[in-house]
């Protein structure tokens, strides 16, 4: 029992960081058609500046992760919103070169990263209470997952709130179901393509952030690996739907959890099988809309 | 083509025409769907952009609008618009009802109206006049309303600004007569405060409500004048229509 409960809380953090990577993902593959392969580096970059901020102000202690996460964010959101101004904006239409560029992003940002922090990953310091465990049904849960679960919930409470309450939530609703039509009503739609990568960016940049509280460390390759992941949950979900994307990350981390512990380690490979098996099943993902 | 021949327009002698394309070609993905398009839409009154299917009448409406490439002059008051961008061109004043409807599905009708809204003073009175089953549906998602209904929204979307120009693409299609009817009325009634260029194929409606008609085929402009001229010459609607009979025309 405690075991399971362990796997699950640990499943449910996971997928809450997956979730915060896949939710930009998700936003802008719906309103854009873009598959940003860049989206992994806007994480990297947040979790090594705010690494740079939070430890010179206060190391290890929660100002210091309150202001990590603070310049996560505001790191996150720049180079998203400048990504998308500079280049994709350029590109729109054209997938191919779409994916070219932002995969070149992502390859180039790896090595730009280790040219400047190495290519070891570097340890983090932490607020104490983050290291130590909460005991749940006999359970002991490291206090770092209900961090990550908070977070997330915020982020995803927070995005919801916004799409349904203003303007220009309802410009990406609609333009997610219909892009040419919301420019057909007099609307610059380009506009929300930029604050929709904005938000993508600012929820990978805390993700950044959190990841390395999770981890334990920052390094140039932070943001490759839950981009697979992310980009897994964001099919699987459906893509373009956060909701979706929501359901999928705590599904597929739990997944990959309890194949991990029960199945020999086995976790990543199971993963892979559900992208298979509802890609074979249901190719538009659990939420997505019909092709 | 000329004002002089059209017996039936409204527009005051030396009032320009609303809307002028020439030589207006569209393509979709490289290939040339409409080629070297020129006609009128006079300030006032119905305009019918007529032909069979798959002649170019939606692509017409959509080069005006930019919604696809094109190549050629679209001047609308006067002035040129065919280098502006879809939203400008839609925010200079012209009011857009797509073929097949293109409501939001997931947006409740209450917000599909409103993401149209442009005007600082949106008519909302006057949508709730013209379509009051849609005050009784606001928070009704799109997707679950009849075509009738989806239609209705469509043309509230347009009809809720103070439009220059109204562009609408097949607004009966699929809908049943006492449907036909309704919109019929409403597009009617929006026509005495803005000219609608309006593609239709139910000769019933078209008799009722167009001034003028144009007529392409093969993607060229073939007719253009008087609504009478061409209706009241059945042999010339079967040849240039493809339909028979006026009245079996749906
Ligand atoms: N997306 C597209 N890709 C390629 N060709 C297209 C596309 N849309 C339309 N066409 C072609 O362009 C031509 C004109 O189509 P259009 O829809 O403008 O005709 P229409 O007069 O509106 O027809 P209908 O009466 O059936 O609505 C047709 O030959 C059609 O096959
Ligand atoms: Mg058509």
């Amino acid at each position: 029992m405690d075991t399971v409960v362990l796997l699950l809380i640990t499943g449910l953090g996971l997928g809450a960081l997956y979730f915060l990577v896949a939710s930009g993902l998700s936003l802008i593959y719906g309103l854009m058609g873009v598959l940003n392969f860049a989206h992994g580096s806007f994480l990297t970059i947040s979790a090594f500046l705010g690494w740079e901020v939070g430890r010179r102000v206060s190391d290890g202690t929660w100002t210091g992760l309150a202001l990590s996460a603070v310049v996560g964010i505001v790191v996150g959101a720049v180079v998203a919103a400048l990504t998308e101004l500079l280049i994709i904006r350029r590109l729109y239409e054209r997938h191919i070169e779409q994916a070219l560029v932002t995969v070149g992003i992502a390859l180039a940002s790896v090595a730009l990263f280790e040219g400047i922090w190495g290519t070891d990953p570097i340890y983090t310091e932490r607020p104490a209470w983050l290291t130590e465990t909460t005991e749940i049904l006999g359970a002991r849960i490291p206090n770092d997952r209900f961090l990550l679960i908070a977070c997330a919930g915020l982020v995803l409470g927070g995005i919801v709130l916004f799409l349904r309450r203003t303007r220009y939530g309802l410009i990406i609703r609609a333009g997610v179901e219909n892009r040419h039509m919301v420019t057909a009503l007099g609307i610059d739609v380009r506009r929300s393509f930029t604050l929709v990568f904005a938000i993508g960016g600012a929820a990978a940049g805390l993700g950044g952030v959190l990841a390395s509280v999770y981890y334990g460390y920052v390094s140039a390759h932070l943001g490759s690996v839950l981009l697979i992941f992310a980009f897994i949950v964001t099919v699987i979900g459906g893509l373009g739907s956060l909701t979706g994307a929501a359901i999928a990350s705590v599904l597929v981390a739990v997944l990959q959890q309890f194949a991990n512990y029960y199945l020999g380690g086995t976790g990543d490979l199971v993963v892979v099988v559900a992208l298979a098996a509802v890609l074979l099943v249901r190719p538009r993902g659990l939420m997505g809309k019909a092709a | 083509m000329t004002a002089a021949s059209d017996a039936s327009a409204r527009p005051a002698p030396g009032a320009g025409p609303i809307l002028r394309v020439a030589g207006l070609t569209g393509r979709i993905t490289g290939q040339t769907v409409i080629e070297d398009v020129s006609f009128e839409v006079p300030a006032t009154g119905v305009t019918a952009l007529l032909g069979r299917n798959g002649v170019g009448k939606t692509s017409t409406i959509r080069s005006i609008l930019g919604l696809i490439e094109r190549t050629g002059s679209v001047e609308l008051g006067g002035i040129r618009i065919d280098a502006m961008p879809t939203h400008r061109i839609v925010q200079f004043g012209v009011g857009y009802v797509p073929e097949d409807r293109e409501v939001f599905a997931g947006l409740t009708v209450a917000e599909n109206l409103r993401l149209a809204e442009r005007d600082a003073a949106p008519r909302r009175e006057f949508i709730a006049r013209l379509f009051p089953d849609l005050v009784a549906r606001r928070d009704q998602r799109a997707g679950t309303l009849s075509g009738g209904q989806q239609q209705m929204v469509s043309l509230a979307r347009a009809l809720v600004n103070e439009n220059r120009l109204l562009l609408v693409d097949e607004p009966t299609k699929g809908l049943a007569p006492r449907i036909v009817d309704e919109v019929a009325a409403a597009l009617g009634e929006a026509a005495r405060t803005v000219p609608i260029l309006l593609v239709e194929q139910n000769l019933h409606v078209i008799r009722a409500l167009a001034d003028r008609v144009v007529v392409l085929s093969g993607g060229r402009v073939v007719f253009a004048g008087a609504a009478s001229e061409l209706l009241d010459d059945e042999e010339r609607v079967q040849r240039l229509l493809g339909v028979h009979d006026a009245s079996e025309a749906a």
